[in-house]
């Protein structure tokens, strides 16, 4: 594992040498360190790149690490990743990924993720993506994430771009069966010409099953960001989405949420709110002492946070 | 000390709203500015906190002009402004805006203190976020809490404090601000109509029409508008209950 590898795996996935519990460790499109547990196996996927995790029943707040890292230019690294939740299982998902490049060629991250989630299991997944390195060529970033629910399972999905990826599209699509329950939360950063496309499609198939979707995200400079987001009720079901946008400087924002009720009894809500830093914020920061840069980072970092 | 002098602002279309005010606000005192709405009082405020700047006249805080300074300036050298209608944000907590206000990490207790003293409950408020889920009065409270957890404060100045709080509080207020009158030597400047306020005022300055129209110790003030014209006064009301 190289040194760009190492800090970045601090910045996207906190994982440090020694960490306990299972991980794999993707360098450059190849596997820099993989430990399997008790509970939670890792297996190479048969015919393809990636690995499937295989998480027990028995697992009880177990963590995992899949950090993936990209640290030389010109690399278009595709990676499908399988998680198999069993049946009333408990685990902590900590993926990430960050590319480097300090090269002029494009250097690229596609994870796609597929999530089988047993019943009355339990996930949180926490995912960053970072772009670092100076180099003019394109980091890009692609998660594809397609999960599906069984009954009373919970998922809780807390995903952040940090900075620095020039371009992300990433496409999340849910399938919740009965008393099944999502909780999404996004957060998103973008700056200079940085372009960042979200797409989230969750379908309530099962009834009281239910999705929390929280989309938060500051376009600055002259960054460009699009939003798109479905909700399909299709029995007695309840449906949450909220998108909030701060644009800074030339910043863009074209956000598109959708909600689609295909039951009397599905109730679904959208809430959205896009616009710059009220002034009068900044004005009440600035009365406690900060400058007017200081005060919209915090308020940026307050809202991202 | 800090001085007014011959202090004029228009509202940005041109009307006067400030018509040339004077005034030496005693140190270490409690000095109301009172009068009927819409008389200039708010503006005023929001001139010696910066968030305006004069058409015309000088402000002088010890000695020094401050006329061009501008809001981060004047609050690093102690001038401290809770504003009338607090402001709402979204993903900051209780807790980070009164970090901020008081420029280090405030440990459980002394947030239980500080938010006590405005009548909340720290456990319940201090995670909470500074967004429209918290009542008026609760919001009010927090931001009546980020002046007084100031450190560095010399000068406060308060828009109406009383708005939008329950008697309860209201009464913790009255004894904060006395508190703060007797023990810690600020300066304090209130906007209110409050005759409860008034009545633990050093001085009292009544601005109408943009004038200052009268200045003097409450002992002389405070008789004038009782036995004039109380349309600037109120007495206290109940508006809300919150906390525990």
């Amino acid at each position: 594992m190289d040194s760009v590898t190492k800090d970045l795996l601090g910045l996207i996935s906190d994982m440090k040498e020694g960490s306990e519990g299972a991980f794999n460790i993707r360098e450059n499109g190849s596997c820099a360190g993989v430990k399997s547990t008790k509970h939670i196996r890792i297996e190479p996927k048969p015919n393809a790149s990636g690995i499937v995790i295989r998480i027990s029943g028995d697992t009880k707040h177990e963590t995992v690490f899949i950090p993936a890292c990209v640290t030389r230019s010109g690399i278009n690294d595709l990676a499908y990743n399988d998680f198999i939740v069993e049946d009333g299982a408990d685990v902590i998902i900590v993926a990430g990924c960050g590319v480097h490049s300090n090269g002029k060629e494009e250097t690229r991250h596609s994870g796609l993720h597929h999530f089988q989630i047993g019943k009355g299991a339990k996930v949180l997944y926490k995912e960053k993506h970072i772009g670092t390195g100076d180099g003019t060529g394109a980091k890009k970033i692609d998660p594809v994430t397609d999960i599906v629910m069984e009954e009373d399972s919970y998922m809780e999905m807390d995903t952040m771009q940090i900075r620095g990826v020039t371009e992300t599209t990433r496409s999340t699509t849910a399938v919740l069966k009965a008393g099944a329950k999502l909780i999404i939360r996004e957060r998103l950063l973008t700056d200079d010409e940085e372009k960042a496309y979200s797409d989230f499609s969750v379908t309530l198939d099962g009834e009281d099953s239910g999705v929390d979707l929280i989309s938060r995200s500051v376009a600055k400079g002259n960054s460009y960001q699009e939003y798109k987001s479905v909700i399909k009720g299709n029995c007695r079901c309840t449906g949450h989405s909220e998108c909030d946008a701060i644009l800074s400087g030339n910043g863009i924002v074209n956000a598109a949420p959708a909600l689609y009720a295909g039951h009397i009894d599905a109730s679904l809500i959208h809430e959205a709110a896009i616009g710059k830093i009220a002034g009068e914020q900044i004005i009440k920061l600035c009365t406690l002492g900060l400058t007017e840069e200081e005060a919209e980072q915090k308020i940026i970092e307050g809202f991202l946070k | 000390m800090l001085e007014l002098k011959d202090i004029y602002w228009n509202t940005p279309e041109g009307e006067a709203i400030v018509k040339g005010i004077s005034l030496s606000v005693p140190e270490g005192k409690l000095t109301v500015i009172t009068g009927p709405n819409g008389g200039g009082k708010t503006s005023l405020s929001k001139l010696i906190a910066g968030i305006y700047r004069p058409n015309g006249g000088q402000m002088l805080l010890d000695g020094q002009d401050i006329t061009e300074w501008d809001i981060t300036k004047r609050a690093q050298n102690g001038i401290a402004y809770a504003f009338q209608q607090p402001v709402r944000f979204k993903g900051l907590t209780v807790r980070d805006l009164l970090e901020l206000s008081a420029e280090e990490t405030i440990a459980a207790d002394k947030l239980c203190s500080m938010l006590g003293t405005v009548g909340l409950c720290a456990q319940d408020y201090m995670d909470r976020t500074m967004d429209s889920s918290l009542s008026g009065g609760e919001s009010k409270r927090i931001e009546i809490a980020t002046v007084l957890c100031r450190k560095n404060a010399e000068i406060m100045v308060f828009d109406e404090p009383e708005a939008g709080i329950d008697l309860w509080s209201f009464s913790n207020l009255i004894n904060a601000f006395e508190r703060l009158k007797t023990e810690s030597g600020r300066t304090l400047i209130i906007i209110s109509h409050q005759e409860r306020i008034m009545a633990i005022a050093d001085y009292i300055a009544v601005v109408a029409d943009g004038k200052l129209k009268s200045f003097g110790s409450r002992e002389e003030i405070l008789p004038q508008l009782l036995a004039g014209d109380r349309s600037s006064m109120c007495p206290v009301k109940t508006v809300e209950k919150e906390g525990c």
